[in-house]
Protein backbone atom coordinates (compact mmCIF):
# COMPACT_ATOMS: atom_id res chain seq x y z
CA UNK A 1 0.00 0.00 0.00
CA UNK A 2 1.37 3.76 -0.53
CA UNK A 3 1.84 5.57 2.11
CA UNK A 4 -0.52 8.26 3.33
CA UNK A 5 0.50 12.13 3.27
CA UNK A 6 0.11 13.70 6.49
CA UNK A 7 -1.04 17.33 6.50
CA UNK A 8 -1.09 18.72 10.20
CA UNK A 9 -4.43 20.73 10.91
CA UNK A 10 -2.27 23.18 12.08
CA UNK A 11 -0.94 24.18 9.10
CA UNK A 12 -4.24 24.29 7.66
CA UNK A 13 -4.99 26.90 9.90
CA UNK A 14 -2.41 29.09 9.33
CA UNK A 15 -3.17 29.22 5.75
CA UNK A 16 -6.53 29.90 5.61
CA UNK A 17 -6.00 32.77 8.55
CA UNK A 18 -3.62 34.33 5.92
CA UNK A 19 -5.39 33.84 2.70
CA UNK A 20 -8.56 35.61 4.37
CA UNK A 21 -6.41 38.70 5.25
CA UNK A 22 -5.17 38.55 1.49
CA UNK A 23 -8.41 38.28 -0.31
CA UNK A 24 -9.68 40.84 1.51
CA UNK A 25 -6.86 43.99 0.75
CA UNK A 26 -5.84 42.24 -2.70
CA UNK A 27 -7.42 41.23 -5.43
CA UNK A 28 -5.89 38.58 -8.39
CA UNK A 29 -3.98 40.17 -10.76
CA UNK A 30 -6.56 39.49 -13.54
CA UNK A 31 -9.29 41.30 -11.64
CA UNK A 32 -7.17 44.22 -11.35
CA UNK A 33 -6.01 45.00 -14.68
CA UNK A 34 -9.67 44.66 -15.90
CA UNK A 35 -10.59 47.36 -13.21
CA UNK A 36 -7.47 49.62 -14.76
CA UNK A 37 -8.12 48.52 -18.24
CA UNK A 38 -11.65 49.71 -17.99
CA UNK A 39 -10.70 53.30 -15.79
CA UNK A 40 -8.56 53.86 -19.20
CA UNK A 41 -11.15 53.08 -21.96
CA UNK A 42 -14.44 54.24 -20.10
CA UNK A 43 -15.54 57.10 -21.82
CA UNK A 44 -18.89 58.47 -19.48
CA UNK A 45 -17.27 60.88 -17.44
CA UNK A 46 -19.21 60.10 -14.43
CA UNK A 47 -18.11 56.14 -14.69
CA UNK A 48 -15.00 56.92 -15.25
CA UNK A 49 -14.45 58.45 -12.07
CA UNK A 50 -16.16 55.80 -11.11
CA UNK A 51 -13.21 53.51 -11.91
CA UNK A 52 -10.87 56.25 -10.94
CA UNK A 53 -11.95 55.68 -7.59
CA UNK A 54 -11.62 52.16 -7.26
CA UNK A 55 -7.84 52.30 -8.66
CA UNK A 56 -6.97 54.58 -5.97
CA UNK A 57 -8.71 52.07 -3.81
CA UNK A 58 -6.55 48.92 -4.69
CA UNK A 59 -3.73 50.92 -4.29
CA UNK A 60 -4.07 52.55 -0.97
CA UNK A 61 -6.13 48.98 0.55
CA UNK A 62 -2.90 47.09 -0.67
CA UNK A 63 -0.11 49.61 0.78
CA UNK A 64 -2.15 50.48 3.62
CA UNK A 65 -3.63 46.95 4.50
CA UNK A 66 -7.56 48.28 4.90
CA UNK A 67 -10.10 46.18 3.39
CA UNK A 68 -11.39 46.84 -0.57
CA UNK A 69 -14.03 47.18 1.12
CA UNK A 70 -16.10 47.34 4.39
CA UNK A 71 -17.80 44.00 3.89
CA UNK A 72 -15.81 41.06 3.93
CA UNK A 73 -18.32 38.44 2.92
CA UNK A 74 -19.19 35.60 4.08
CA UNK A 75 -15.92 33.06 3.52
CA UNK A 76 -16.80 30.37 0.88
CA UNK A 77 -14.10 27.87 0.93
CA UNK A 78 -13.35 25.40 -1.61
CA UNK A 79 -11.04 22.36 -1.18
CA UNK A 80 -9.81 19.87 -3.04
CA UNK A 81 -9.02 16.91 -0.94
CA UNK A 82 -5.92 14.39 -2.43
CA UNK A 83 -7.48 10.65 -1.36
CA UNK A 84 -3.71 10.16 -0.41
CA UNK A 85 -3.81 12.62 2.86
CA UNK A 86 -4.24 11.89 6.21
CA UNK A 87 -5.06 14.81 7.99
CA UNK A 88 -3.74 14.63 11.73
CA UNK A 89 -4.47 17.29 14.41
CA UNK A 90 -8.56 17.39 14.42
CA UNK A 91 -11.13 18.00 12.41
CA UNK A 92 -10.77 19.50 9.12
CA UNK A 93 -13.82 21.71 9.30
CA UNK A 94 -13.08 22.74 12.54
CA UNK A 95 -9.32 23.82 11.17
CA UNK A 96 -10.98 25.77 8.63
CA UNK A 97 -13.36 27.59 10.95
CA UNK A 98 -10.49 28.30 12.94
CA UNK A 99 -8.33 29.90 10.23
CA UNK A 100 -11.01 31.93 9.59
CA UNK A 101 -11.97 32.88 13.10
CA UNK A 102 -7.93 33.88 13.31
CA UNK A 103 -7.66 35.45 9.87
CA UNK A 104 -11.05 38.05 10.86
CA UNK A 105 -10.25 38.68 14.23
CA UNK A 106 -6.59 39.22 13.13
CA UNK A 107 -7.05 40.80 9.81
CA UNK A 108 -9.29 43.69 12.12
CA UNK A 109 -11.89 42.06 8.88
CA UNK A 110 -15.79 42.97 9.51
CA UNK A 111 -17.60 39.88 11.18
CA UNK A 112 -20.56 40.05 9.56
CA UNK A 113 -22.02 36.37 9.89
CA UNK A 114 -25.73 35.79 12.08
CA UNK A 115 -25.81 32.24 14.18
CA UNK A 116 -29.06 31.67 12.79
CA UNK A 117 -30.88 33.00 9.90
CA UNK A 118 -34.37 34.03 12.08
CA UNK A 119 -32.90 34.68 15.69
CA UNK A 120 -30.08 36.70 13.44
CA UNK A 121 -26.97 37.29 16.50
CA UNK A 122 -23.92 38.10 15.23
CA UNK A 123 -21.35 35.04 15.59
CA UNK A 124 -18.88 38.01 16.57
CA UNK A 125 -15.81 35.83 14.26
CA UNK A 126 -17.36 35.67 11.14
CA UNK A 127 -17.79 31.53 11.16
CA UNK A 128 -18.85 28.93 10.14
CA UNK A 129 -17.60 29.89 6.42
CA UNK A 130 -19.39 27.48 3.56
CA UNK A 131 -17.12 24.86 3.02
CA UNK A 132 -17.32 22.60 -0.34
CA UNK A 133 -15.37 19.55 -0.66
CA UNK A 134 -13.65 17.66 -3.83
CA UNK A 135 -12.38 14.65 -2.94
CA UNK A 136 -9.56 14.05 -5.68
CA UNK A 137 -6.39 11.85 -6.91
CA UNK A 138 -3.29 12.62 -5.45
CA UNK A 139 -1.73 14.15 -2.02
CA UNK A 140 -2.19 17.28 -1.92
CA UNK A 141 -4.91 19.73 -0.40
CA UNK A 142 -5.75 22.68 -2.56
CA UNK A 143 -7.69 25.01 -0.89
CA UNK A 144 -9.59 28.27 -2.42
CA UNK A 145 -10.64 30.87 0.00
CA UNK A 146 -13.23 33.19 -1.71
CA UNK A 147 -15.17 35.98 1.07
CA UNK A 148 -18.67 36.86 -0.98
CA UNK A 149 -19.90 40.04 -0.20
CA UNK A 150 -23.96 40.25 0.35
CA UNK A 151 -25.04 43.03 -1.82
CA UNK A 152 -24.32 40.94 -4.77
CA UNK A 153 -25.06 37.66 -3.57
CA UNK A 154 -28.72 39.41 -3.00
CA UNK A 155 -28.80 39.69 -6.65
CA UNK A 156 -28.16 36.18 -7.60
CA UNK A 157 -31.02 34.08 -8.73
CA UNK A 158 -31.11 30.19 -10.16
CA UNK A 159 -33.92 29.87 -12.97
CA UNK A 160 -35.24 26.37 -13.95
CA UNK A 161 -35.77 26.43 -17.74
CA UNK A 162 -37.07 24.24 -19.88
CA UNK A 163 -35.09 22.31 -22.88
CA UNK A 164 -37.00 24.76 -25.54
CA UNK A 165 -35.86 27.47 -23.89
CA UNK A 166 -31.96 26.93 -25.02
CA UNK A 167 -29.33 29.48 -25.45
CA UNK A 168 -31.81 32.31 -26.16
CA UNK A 169 -33.75 31.36 -22.60
CA UNK A 170 -30.32 31.39 -21.01
CA UNK A 171 -29.31 34.81 -22.26
CA UNK A 172 -32.41 36.25 -21.51
CA UNK A 173 -31.88 35.01 -17.59
CA UNK A 174 -28.60 36.55 -17.57
CA UNK A 175 -29.20 40.12 -19.32
CA UNK A 176 -32.53 39.91 -16.82
CA UNK A 177 -30.07 39.20 -13.48
CA UNK A 178 -27.61 41.98 -14.61
CA UNK A 179 -30.47 44.51 -15.10
CA UNK A 180 -32.34 43.62 -12.08
CA UNK A 181 -29.18 43.69 -10.12
CA UNK A 182 -28.09 46.91 -11.77
CA UNK A 183 -26.51 49.83 -9.31
CA UNK A 184 -27.14 47.43 -6.41
CA UNK A 185 -24.39 44.64 -6.52
CA UNK A 186 -21.73 47.60 -7.31
CA UNK A 187 -20.48 47.15 -10.68
CA UNK A 188 -18.71 46.72 -12.93
CA UNK A 189 -19.33 43.22 -11.84
CA UNK A 190 -18.14 39.66 -12.19
CA UNK A 191 -21.10 37.18 -13.61
CA UNK A 192 -20.51 33.26 -12.67
CA UNK A 193 -23.15 31.26 -14.77
CA UNK A 194 -23.86 27.92 -14.05
CA UNK A 195 -25.52 25.52 -16.49
CA UNK A 196 -27.12 22.16 -16.24
CA UNK A 197 -26.71 19.84 -13.38
CA UNK A 198 -29.62 20.21 -10.73
CA UNK A 199 -30.98 22.94 -8.50
CA UNK A 200 -27.81 22.72 -6.40
CA UNK A 201 -25.05 21.69 -8.45
CA UNK A 202 -26.01 24.59 -10.83
CA UNK A 203 -25.71 27.27 -7.80
CA UNK A 204 -22.45 25.76 -6.95
CA UNK A 205 -20.93 25.91 -10.89
CA UNK A 206 -21.87 29.52 -11.02
CA UNK A 207 -19.76 30.30 -7.24
CA UNK A 208 -17.14 28.39 -8.37
CA UNK A 209 -16.84 29.65 -11.85
CA UNK A 210 -16.17 33.12 -10.29
CA UNK A 211 -13.33 31.79 -8.94
CA UNK A 212 -11.79 31.33 -12.53
CA UNK A 213 -9.23 33.73 -14.31
CA UNK A 214 -11.18 36.39 -15.94
CA UNK A 215 -8.67 35.80 -18.68
CA UNK A 216 -9.51 32.15 -18.80
CA UNK A 217 -12.19 31.39 -21.78
CA UNK A 218 -14.37 27.89 -20.74
CA UNK A 219 -12.54 24.56 -22.88
CA UNK A 220 -15.78 24.06 -24.76
CA UNK A 221 -16.15 26.05 -27.95
CA UNK A 222 -20.36 26.71 -27.87
CA UNK A 223 -19.93 27.88 -23.93
CA UNK A 224 -16.23 30.41 -24.53
CA UNK A 225 -19.27 31.80 -27.31
CA UNK A 226 -22.15 32.31 -25.30
CA UNK A 227 -19.51 33.89 -22.32
CA UNK A 228 -18.02 36.45 -24.94
CA UNK A 229 -21.76 36.90 -26.62
CA UNK A 230 -23.08 37.51 -23.08
CA UNK A 231 -20.59 40.16 -21.92
CA UNK A 232 -20.81 41.77 -24.98
CA UNK A 233 -24.29 42.68 -24.72
CA UNK A 234 -23.99 43.11 -20.64
CA UNK A 235 -21.87 46.18 -21.84
CA UNK A 236 -24.28 47.30 -23.89
CA UNK A 237 -27.11 47.69 -21.10
CA UNK A 238 -25.49 51.12 -20.38
CA UNK A 239 -25.38 50.28 -16.61
CA UNK A 240 -21.83 51.24 -16.00
CA UNK A 241 -19.43 51.77 -13.13
CA UNK A 242 -21.66 52.35 -9.74
CA UNK A 243 -24.70 51.66 -11.86
CA UNK A 244 -24.24 55.65 -13.05
CA UNK A 245 -24.10 54.96 -16.74
CA UNK A 246 -20.90 53.70 -18.82
CA UNK A 247 -20.06 51.10 -20.84
CA UNK A 248 -18.12 49.34 -18.12
CA UNK A 249 -20.86 47.02 -16.75
CA UNK A 250 -19.19 43.56 -16.47
CA UNK A 251 -15.44 42.95 -16.29
CA UNK A 252 -16.18 39.07 -17.03
CA UNK A 253 -18.99 36.22 -17.74
CA UNK A 254 -17.36 32.71 -16.69
CA UNK A 255 -19.81 30.12 -17.42
CA UNK A 256 -19.05 26.29 -15.77
CA UNK A 257 -21.53 23.71 -17.13
CA UNK A 258 -22.67 20.00 -16.56
CA UNK A 259 -24.83 17.19 -17.70
CA UNK A 260 -28.51 17.69 -16.84
CA UNK A 261 -31.73 15.73 -16.96
CA UNK A 262 -33.73 14.95 -20.30
CA UNK A 263 -36.79 17.80 -19.01
CA UNK A 264 -34.55 20.44 -17.72
CA UNK A 265 -32.03 23.42 -18.10
CA UNK A 266 -31.46 24.85 -14.87
CA UNK A 267 -29.05 28.37 -14.90
CA UNK A 268 -27.54 29.73 -11.83
CA UNK A 269 -26.14 33.04 -12.31
CA UNK A 270 -24.11 34.11 -9.20
CA UNK A 271 -23.64 37.71 -9.56
CA UNK A 272 -20.25 39.07 -7.91
CA UNK A 273 -19.67 42.77 -7.41
CA UNK A 274 -15.51 44.15 -8.54
CA UNK A 275 -14.66 42.88 -5.22
CA UNK A 276 -14.03 39.54 -6.59
CA UNK A 277 -11.76 38.19 -4.33
CA UNK A 278 -10.31 34.47 -4.20
CA UNK A 279 -7.14 33.09 -2.95
CA UNK A 280 -5.99 30.04 -4.33
CA UNK A 281 -2.69 27.70 -1.89
CA UNK A 282 -2.00 23.99 -2.29
CA UNK A 283 -0.61 22.39 0.65
CA UNK B 1 -20.37 68.78 -12.18
CA UNK B 2 -18.07 69.20 -9.52
CA UNK B 3 -19.43 70.71 -6.51
CA UNK B 4 -18.76 71.35 -2.63
CA UNK B 5 -20.78 71.54 0.36
CA UNK B 6 -21.11 71.42 3.90
CA UNK B 7 -23.25 69.84 6.49
CA UNK B 8 -26.16 70.76 8.02
CA UNK B 9 -27.84 70.91 4.82
CA UNK B 10 -29.78 74.11 3.79
CA UNK B 11 -32.58 73.77 2.17
CA UNK B 12 -30.82 76.61 -0.44
CA UNK B 13 -28.33 73.96 -0.79
CA UNK B 14 -30.47 71.35 -1.58
CA UNK B 15 -32.17 72.87 -4.12
CA UNK B 16 -29.26 73.65 -6.16
CA UNK B 17 -27.93 70.45 -6.16
CA UNK B 18 -28.95 67.81 -9.59
CA UNK B 19 -28.78 64.50 -10.44
CA UNK B 20 -25.52 63.69 -12.23
CA UNK B 21 -23.35 66.75 -9.49
CA UNK B 22 -20.32 64.61 -8.30
CA UNK B 23 -20.71 66.20 -5.23
CA UNK B 24 -17.64 66.53 -1.99
CA UNK B 25 -19.02 66.77 1.36
CA UNK B 26 -17.30 68.17 4.28
CA UNK B 27 -18.72 68.46 8.24
CA UNK B 28 -20.68 66.20 10.39
CA UNK B 29 -22.75 63.17 9.56
CA UNK B 30 -23.86 60.10 11.27
CA UNK B 31 -23.20 56.55 10.57
CA UNK B 32 -26.29 54.09 10.70
CA UNK B 33 -27.54 50.52 9.05
CA UNK B 34 -30.20 48.28 8.98
CA UNK B 35 -30.47 47.12 12.85
CA UNK B 36 -29.75 50.86 13.94
CA UNK B 37 -32.68 52.36 11.75
CA UNK B 38 -35.02 49.17 13.15
CA UNK B 39 -34.22 51.07 16.66
CA UNK B 40 -34.56 54.58 15.62
CA UNK B 41 -37.82 53.66 13.76
CA UNK B 42 -39.55 52.11 16.07
CA UNK B 43 -38.26 55.14 19.17
CA UNK B 44 -39.87 57.20 16.97
CA UNK B 45 -42.67 55.21 16.75
CA UNK B 46 -43.38 55.06 20.48
CA UNK B 47 -42.30 58.56 20.98
CA UNK B 48 -39.46 58.35 22.84
CA UNK B 49 -35.85 60.17 22.49
CA UNK B 50 -33.33 59.19 20.16
CA UNK B 51 -29.53 59.20 20.07
CA UNK B 52 -29.40 61.91 17.27
CA UNK B 53 -30.13 64.77 15.99
CA UNK B 54 -31.76 64.13 12.74
CA UNK B 55 -32.67 67.90 11.97
CA UNK B 56 -30.45 68.75 8.37
CA UNK B 57 -28.37 66.22 8.57
CA UNK B 58 -27.07 63.49 6.63
CA UNK B 59 -27.07 59.40 7.07
CA UNK B 60 -24.47 57.39 5.95
CA UNK B 61 -25.36 53.74 5.49
CA UNK B 62 -22.21 52.09 6.50
CA UNK B 63 -21.09 49.24 8.76
CA UNK B 64 -17.40 49.90 8.80
CA UNK B 65 -14.71 47.12 9.42
CA UNK B 66 -12.42 47.51 12.76
CA UNK B 67 -9.64 49.90 13.08
CA UNK B 68 -5.98 49.10 13.28
CA UNK B 69 -4.13 51.03 16.10
CA UNK B 70 -3.50 54.07 14.84
CA UNK B 71 -6.21 54.49 12.06
CA UNK B 72 -9.92 57.05 12.29
CA UNK B 73 -11.64 53.89 11.13
CA UNK B 74 -11.44 50.85 8.86
CA UNK B 75 -13.12 50.14 5.75
CA UNK B 76 -15.91 52.81 4.68
CA UNK B 77 -17.92 51.58 1.69
CA UNK B 78 -21.59 52.30 1.33
CA UNK B 79 -24.06 49.35 1.82
CA UNK B 80 -27.22 48.91 -0.17
CA UNK B 81 -30.10 51.35 0.62
CA UNK B 82 -32.87 49.67 -0.47
CA UNK B 83 -32.92 48.28 3.12
CA UNK B 84 -33.66 50.73 5.00
CA UNK B 85 -36.48 52.04 2.19
CA UNK B 86 -38.78 50.60 4.54
CA UNK B 87 -37.56 53.12 7.82
CA UNK B 88 -36.81 56.28 5.77
CA UNK B 89 -39.92 58.45 4.96
CA UNK B 90 -40.81 58.39 8.63
CA UNK B 91 -36.72 59.23 8.94
CA UNK B 92 -37.29 62.31 6.53
CA UNK B 93 -40.48 63.43 7.78
CA UNK B 94 -38.15 63.77 11.33
CA UNK B 95 -35.88 66.10 10.05
CA UNK B 96 -33.51 63.96 8.40
CA UNK B 97 -32.39 65.77 5.10
CA UNK B 98 -29.62 63.62 3.07
CA UNK B 99 -28.56 60.22 3.02
CA UNK B 100 -25.70 58.65 1.46
CA UNK B 101 -25.79 54.79 0.18
CA UNK B 102 -25.58 52.55 -2.93
CA UNK B 103 -28.46 51.24 -5.33
CA UNK B 104 -32.35 52.00 -5.76
CA UNK B 105 -34.95 53.29 -3.53
CA UNK B 106 -38.78 52.41 -3.61
CA UNK B 107 -41.28 55.19 -4.69
CA UNK B 108 -42.51 55.65 -1.37
CA UNK B 109 -38.50 57.09 -0.80
CA UNK B 110 -38.45 59.22 -3.65
CA UNK B 111 -41.76 60.67 -3.00
CA UNK B 112 -40.40 61.36 0.95
CA UNK B 113 -37.74 62.82 -0.64
CA UNK B 114 -39.58 65.29 -3.10
CA UNK B 115 -42.36 66.27 0.22
CA UNK B 116 -38.99 67.06 2.49
CA UNK B 117 -36.73 68.85 0.04
CA UNK B 118 -34.15 65.87 0.90
CA UNK B 119 -31.74 64.28 -1.36
CA UNK B 120 -30.34 61.01 -1.82
CA UNK B 121 -26.66 60.23 -2.63
CA UNK B 122 -24.29 57.41 -3.59
CA UNK B 123 -20.87 56.76 -2.63
CA UNK B 124 -18.99 54.27 -4.79
CA UNK B 125 -19.87 50.31 -3.64
CA UNK B 126 -16.59 49.00 -2.67
CA UNK B 127 -14.11 51.98 -2.55
CA UNK B 128 -14.13 51.88 1.68
CA UNK B 129 -10.35 51.79 1.71
CA UNK B 130 -10.37 55.16 -0.21
CA UNK B 131 -13.77 56.31 1.49
CA UNK B 132 -12.29 55.67 5.28
CA UNK B 133 -9.14 58.29 4.04
CA UNK B 134 -11.89 61.17 3.82
CA UNK B 135 -13.52 60.15 7.45
CA UNK B 136 -11.05 62.62 9.80
CA UNK B 137 -12.89 61.38 13.05
CA UNK B 138 -15.42 58.97 14.08
CA UNK B 139 -16.85 58.13 17.48
CA UNK B 140 -19.95 55.38 18.42
CA UNK B 141 -22.55 57.74 19.77
CA UNK B 142 -25.33 54.80 21.01
CA UNK B 143 -25.75 51.16 20.20
CA UNK B 144 -22.64 50.26 20.92
CA UNK B 145 -23.66 46.62 21.50
CA UNK B 146 -24.12 46.17 17.76
CA UNK B 147 -20.92 46.48 16.83
CA UNK B 148 -19.99 47.12 13.28
CA UNK B 149 -23.76 48.44 13.64
CA UNK B 150 -23.68 51.38 16.03
CA UNK B 151 -24.40 54.53 15.37
CA UNK B 152 -21.15 56.94 14.79
CA UNK B 153 -20.86 60.34 14.30
CA UNK B 154 -18.24 61.13 11.49
CA UNK B 155 -16.38 64.06 10.66
CA UNK B 156 -15.58 63.83 6.94
CA UNK B 157 -13.51 65.97 4.91
CA UNK B 158 -14.32 66.22 0.90
CA UNK B 159 -15.88 62.93 1.22
CA UNK B 160 -16.88 62.27 -2.74
CA UNK B 161 -20.57 61.17 -3.52
CA UNK B 162 -22.61 61.39 -6.23
CA UNK B 163 -26.62 62.85 -6.36
CA UNK B 164 -28.61 60.16 -7.47
CA UNK B 165 -32.14 61.36 -6.16
CA UNK B 166 -32.51 65.07 -5.99
CA UNK B 167 -34.52 67.34 -4.28
CA UNK B 168 -37.20 67.45 -7.50
CA UNK B 169 -37.73 64.05 -7.62
CA UNK B 170 -35.23 63.17 -10.40
CA UNK B 171 -33.88 59.83 -10.20
CA UNK B 172 -30.85 59.32 -12.22
CA UNK B 173 -30.40 55.47 -11.84
CA UNK B 174 -34.07 55.80 -13.78
CA UNK B 175 -32.83 58.32 -16.29
CA UNK B 176 -30.05 56.34 -17.14
CA UNK B 177 -32.49 53.14 -17.30
CA UNK B 178 -34.05 54.64 -19.78
CA UNK B 179 -31.50 56.39 -22.13
CA UNK B 180 -30.25 52.89 -22.78
S1 LIG C 1 -21.31 44.13 -3.30
FE1 LIG C 1 -19.09 43.93 -3.19
S2 LIG C 1 -18.25 45.99 -3.44
FE2 LIG C 1 -20.43 46.17 -2.98
S3 LIG C 1 -20.49 46.46 -0.77
FE3 LIG C 1 -20.75 44.28 -1.15
S4 LIG C 1 -18.69 43.37 -1.09
FE4 LIG C 1 -18.48 45.60 -1.27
Amino acid sequence: MRSMRIIHTEDIIKNIKEMCIEANVTLASDVEEKIIKASSEERVSLGKQILEQLCENLEIARNEFIPICQDTGMVVVFLKVGQNIYIQGGSLEEAVNEGIRQGYQQGYLRKSIVSDPIIRENSNDNTPGIIHYEIVSGDCLEITVAPKGFGSENMSQIYMLKPSDGVEGIKKAVIDTVKNAGPNACPPIVVGVGIGGNFEKCAYLAKKALTRNLNKRSHLEHIKRLELELLEEINQLGIGPGGLGGRTTALGVNIESFPTHIAGLPVAINICCHVNRHVTRSL
Amino acid sequence: MDKYISTPLTNEVIESLQVGDYVYITGLIYAARDAAHKRIFEAILEGKEIPLDLNNNIIYYLGPTPAREGQVIGSSGPTTSSRMDKYTPLLLDHGLKGMIGKGKRNQEVIEAIKKNKAIYFAATGGAGALLSKKIKKSKVIAYEDLGPEAIRELYVENFPVVVVIDSYGNNLYQIINQSS
